[in-house]
């Protein structure tokens, strides 16, 4: 899913302008919303945590718990996943380099995990990145949440949060900004620039 | 990257980029009980030994099998190599059976460019695709090594540019000293080689070190000394009068540990003699890294394998 | 037979003329003249005209290494690089230690009869620097004019005296392979920052200097005639020049390997590059092209030293020193010695044809080109390039280090007492008689 980065926004490609999905206030009422959401749908959990997919979804991972917390929920512990070594596409590509990976203390044992990442496509990565977690303990259950999702599934697994819908073509890009990594928050589409 | 023979194929930002992933890798496996990575599965790696080395061998064997890839050890002395066939015939056999990585180990300088060359033009002829990672040649090199020993510098003194590292002792026989002179100054730390004249070689002045023969002038200015083992059969070589003449002039003792500054890191690459080159209590000392070095040995082979095997082929 | 016309060739690069040969010897040499009835014609086109060519140093590698080089595959290597005459080392096996082995490499060569094939004897029995070979049998009776035990030198400085001494009395020469092997033991590598960094232990160009300045104060006091084979080392042509300046009878050879390459070439361990003496560096090769032009060192010798691939083909330091030279000799000293300026046509023929004749004591080979000499001839075009293809190369082994390369000076005809033995690069097979 490495095409639905940010990318070199602004810059060649079809000349077309990039289309906005999502502004700046966009971005952060979605957030809340997913939010609220976590809450309602784990309250009966002992032992939330919230696991980021490297790099935008840690991000968004940190920011949901901050946001759980902010509107009465118990602020869940955040970790990291990178879930490169466990992909089953690394051969199409040159060697990827590897990302962070850092489980908070106590782990995820028995705990309710919420996966985050950015932009939900094939579900490769998600593959992917809950087989490194199930090399790290074993989670009473595991959901998933996503800023974007674009469909073109290639597995069978499905958000549980998802801020916005995208129906995209393949040869689309989604590009996600996030202000501690790119300056800004932003979701735009990029037409006819991937593959 | 398509083979790692020499510390010399790899610019700061490639040898910055294996301690990096040696890093992730050290994190990935962190507290884990099972420690598996599926990341190489179907990959088979050979390991071929012509010099006995257990440390070596077993380090890479374990990064092999950490990362699912099958690994098969060769023992020089198990194999048709005793029977006289030639390196070239031996490598080009494990490669027509579908080795992706041949670890080698040999006395012969240059011994791993060699298989390299001979893998390469193999490639060209068939379309197999061999990797070469040296695991120590003759007198020329054993990277791995140094990468390990670098990952060990970073951890300890949070960087590498800038600090000064000695490293003393049986300079010119050692693979180990040349991998970190290069390795480390690409790296931007400041090395400086630390032997008698007769233990170093002729030519050593135009590498990017300095050369002292004073080990009490240096040890204050040295975030990090690096005590090459000294090995038996050199005494009765006449490269230097006697054993104890070396352990008194360039062993480090405990009273030399203390002229290190307080952060000064200790090195050994082992085996070590302990009482020679160093005083047993300085081996276990909390200056010393070599227990740490071993530990990153099995992630920098890990990153090695990931460099050149996970990625799509060259 | 034996009888040729040449037309429009330039003696040394001299002013072009026709030549008659006759019977094998030159007999007539004008402008304007008109080929002989029925004679072979060369239509030399202006290219430059030389003596045949003599080496002083190769190994035919017979008897005992016939998978790398025969005299029959070395000859032929010989006349198609412009060779009239080499001398065969003998470090074969058995060793050219006694009359039997250097009197069967002659009667091979003379039976191939391409190029004038001279054993070179051994100095010492089975070359391991102990006892006096039959230096006095294998003189007289197959006529060798040279001995040496050359891969190995005579390092017991009593051995080498008493072979200085008793060659005096033979009017033979000694050549000499200057290596203290107390000193390169082990050794793979010219010792300086290359081999250092490449964990190759050490040739010091001491081991070469010491035993050359030794071997000058030895032949000196005895009176007798030395030749130093293979000079490499900068310092090694101080040594000489003092040692003549000083009346010393001493004569040295220079490869064309050590005139061209370096020891940069080793970083690929591409043991193509192994030689011994070895590679050494720019300022080495500086210091040989000088001496060579200055007359320090005498002669360019090739040090032909073929090895069947399964030699070559290993690790550095198990794979056999050596490198082919004889069909790439002429053409390396034309571009490290004519084309810079340092030698002219005439300063070729003295190095690769007059002065080996005479070192060696061959009347027949080397001499002028003139009328009633005998017509040993080697015409070259000089501007002509060419790359270099050790598998198209006529020795049995590929080991050349040029490989690739390319390089000035073709030979279009070599002639041997009248007879064509090459031309255009094709071997001419003698006539059955």
């Amino acid at each position: 899913m490495a095409n639905d980065r940010r990318g070199d926004v602004g810059g060649e490609g079809t000349g077309l302008p990039d289309h906005e999905l999502l502004s700046a206030s966009d971005v952060t009422r979605t957030i809340a919303r997913i939010a609220h959401q976590i809450i309602e749908k784990t309250a009966d959990a002992e032992h939330v945590v919230l696991i980021g997919i490297p790099t935008r979804g840690t991000v968004l991972a940190r920011r949901l718990a901050a946001a759980v917390a902010e509107f009465g929920g118990t602020e869940p512990a955040v970790g990291t996943v990178d879930p490169t070594l466990y992909r089953d596409d690394l051969r199409r590509r040159p060697t990827r380099a590897l990302e962070d990976t850092q489980f908070p203390e106590g782990g995820v044992d028995d705990a309710l995990v919420v996966l985050v990442d950015d932009v939900l496509m094939s579900g490769r990565t998600v593959r992917a990145a809950l087989d490194a977690l199930s090399e790290h303990g074993r989670p009473r259950s595991v959901q998933l949440a996503v800023l974007v999702d674009r469909g073109h599934r290639e597995l069978p697994i499905r958000a549980d949060y998802v801020g916005k819908n995208v129906p995209t073509s393949r040869s689309e890009l989604i590009l996600v900004s996030l202000t501690e990594i790119d300056g800004e928050d932003r979701v735009s589409i990029r037409r006819g620039a991937g593959e | 990257m398509k083979h790692l023979l020499t510390v010399t194929d790899l610019d700061a930002a490639t040898a910055t980029a294996l301690l990096d992933t040696s890093d992730r890798l050290r994190q990935a496996l962190l507290g884990r009980e099972v420690r598996k990575l599926p990341t190489l599965r179907g990959r088979t790696v050979i390991t071929m030994f012509y010099e006995d080395s257990t440390r070596t061998r077993v380090s890479f064997e374990i990064a092999g099998k950490w990362m699912s890839a099958d690994t098969v050890n060769v023992s020089a002395k198990g194999s048709s190599v005793s029977k006289g066939e030639s390196l070239r015939d031996t490598s080009l056999t494990l490669s027509a059976m579908g080795a992706d990585c041949v670890i080698v180990r040999h006395p012969a300088s240059g011994a791993a460019h060699r298989l390299a060359g001979w893998a390469d033009k193999d490639q060209a002829a068939t379309g197999t695709h061999t990797s070469i990672v040296n695991a120590g040649d003759g007198t020329h090199e054993h990277p791995t090594q140094a990468l390990l020993d670098a990952a060990t510098l970073r951890d300890r003194l949070g960087s590498v540019a800038g600090r000064r590292i000695g490293i003393v002792g049986d300079v010119l026989h050692s693979r180990v000293a040349r991998s970190n002179v290069f390795l480390l100054a690409t790296l931007g730390a400041e090395v400086v080689l630390i032997a008698p004249p007769t233990l170093l070689p002729v030519g050593a002045a135009q590498w990017p070190c300095r050369v002292s023969h004073d080990i009490d002038a240096e040890l204050p200015g040295l975030d990090a000394i690096m005590m090459l083992r000294v090995q038996a059969e050199r005494m009765t070589g006449g490269f230097f009068p006697s054993s104890r003449e070396y352990a008194v002039s360039y062993g480090l003792s405990e009273a030399r540990a203390a002229m290190l500054p307080e952060h000064g890191v200790v090195l050994h690459p082992g085996p070590m003699v302990r009482g020679m080159e160093i005083a047993p209590s300085v081996a276990d000392s909390a200056r010393a890294a070599i227990l740490a070095q071993v530990r990153n040995g099995v992630h920098v082979r890990m990153a090695v394998l990931y460099h050149l095997l996970a990625g799509a082929p060259e | 037979m034996s009888d040729l016309f040449i037309r429009n060739a330039r003696p040394y690069g001299d002013d072009a003329v026709d030549l008659v040969v006759s019977g094998g010897v030159i007999t007539e040499i004008g402008t304007g003249l008109t080929a002989p009835d029925g004679v072979e014609t060369i239509d030399a086109e202006g290219r430059v005209l030389l003596p045949g060519l003599v080496d002083l140093h190769v190994h035919l590698r017979e008897p005992g290494g016939e998978e790398s080089e025969t005299i029959a595959t070395g000859s032929r290597a010989a006349a198609l690089g412009g060779f009239t005459a080499v001398f065969a080392m003998p470090n074969t096996s058995p060793v050219a230690d006694t009359d039997v082995v250097t009197s069967h490499v002659r009667r091979r060569g003379a039976e191939v009869g391409l190029v004038d094939v001279h054993p070179v004897g051994a100095v010492t029995v089975g070359l391991k620097g102990e006892r006096l070979a039959e230096l006095g049998t294998m003189a007289s009776a197959s006529g060798v004019r040279m001995f040496s035990d050359d891969g190995h030198c005579v390092n017991d400085p009593l051995v080498m005296r008493r072979a200085l001494e008793y060659a005096s009395a033979l009017d033979v020469v000694i050549a000499q392979h200057a290596e203290d092997h107390r000193l390169t033991q082990g050794a793979q590598a010219n010792e300086g920052v290359v081999a250092s960094r490449l964990g190759l232990a050490g040739w010091p160009a001491t081991a070469e200097e010491t035993i050359v300045a030794r071997d000058c104060a030895l032949a000196r006091e005895a009176g007798a005639r030395l030749h130093v084979c293979h000079v490499s080392s900068a310092r090694t042509v101080d040594v000489l020049r003092s040692a003549k300046a000083a009346g010393v009878k001493v004569s040295a050879e220079v490869t064309p390997h050590h005139l061209l390459l370096t020891d940069a070439a080793l970083t690929s361990y591409d043991p193509v590059n192994k030689v011994n003496p070895p590679l050494r560096t720019a300022a080495d090769t500086q210091a040989m092209r000088a001496a060579l032009a200055e007359g320090v060192i005498d002669v360019v010798a090739t040090d032909h030293a073929p090895h069947a691939s399964q030699y070559k083909d290993t690790e550095w330091q198990v794979a056999k020193p050596g490198m082919l030279g004889l069909q790439t000799a002429l053409s390396v000293v034309v571009h490290t010695m004519v084309e810079p300026g340092l030698l002219d046509w005439h300063g070729v023929a003295r190095v690769m044809s007059e002065r080996p004749a005479e070192i060696a004591g061959l009347p027949d080979q080397g001499r002028p080109i003139a009328v009633g000499e005998p017509a040993n001839l080697t015409l070259v075009d000089g501007d002509e390039p060419w790359t270099v293809r050790g598998a198209t190369l006529a020795s049995l082994a590929s080991n050349t280090p040029y490989e690739g390369m390319r390089l000035p000076a073709v030979v279009t005809a070599t002639v041997l007492r009248g007879r064509v033995t090459a031309r255009d690069g094709r071997i001419v097979e003698p006539v059955a008689t």
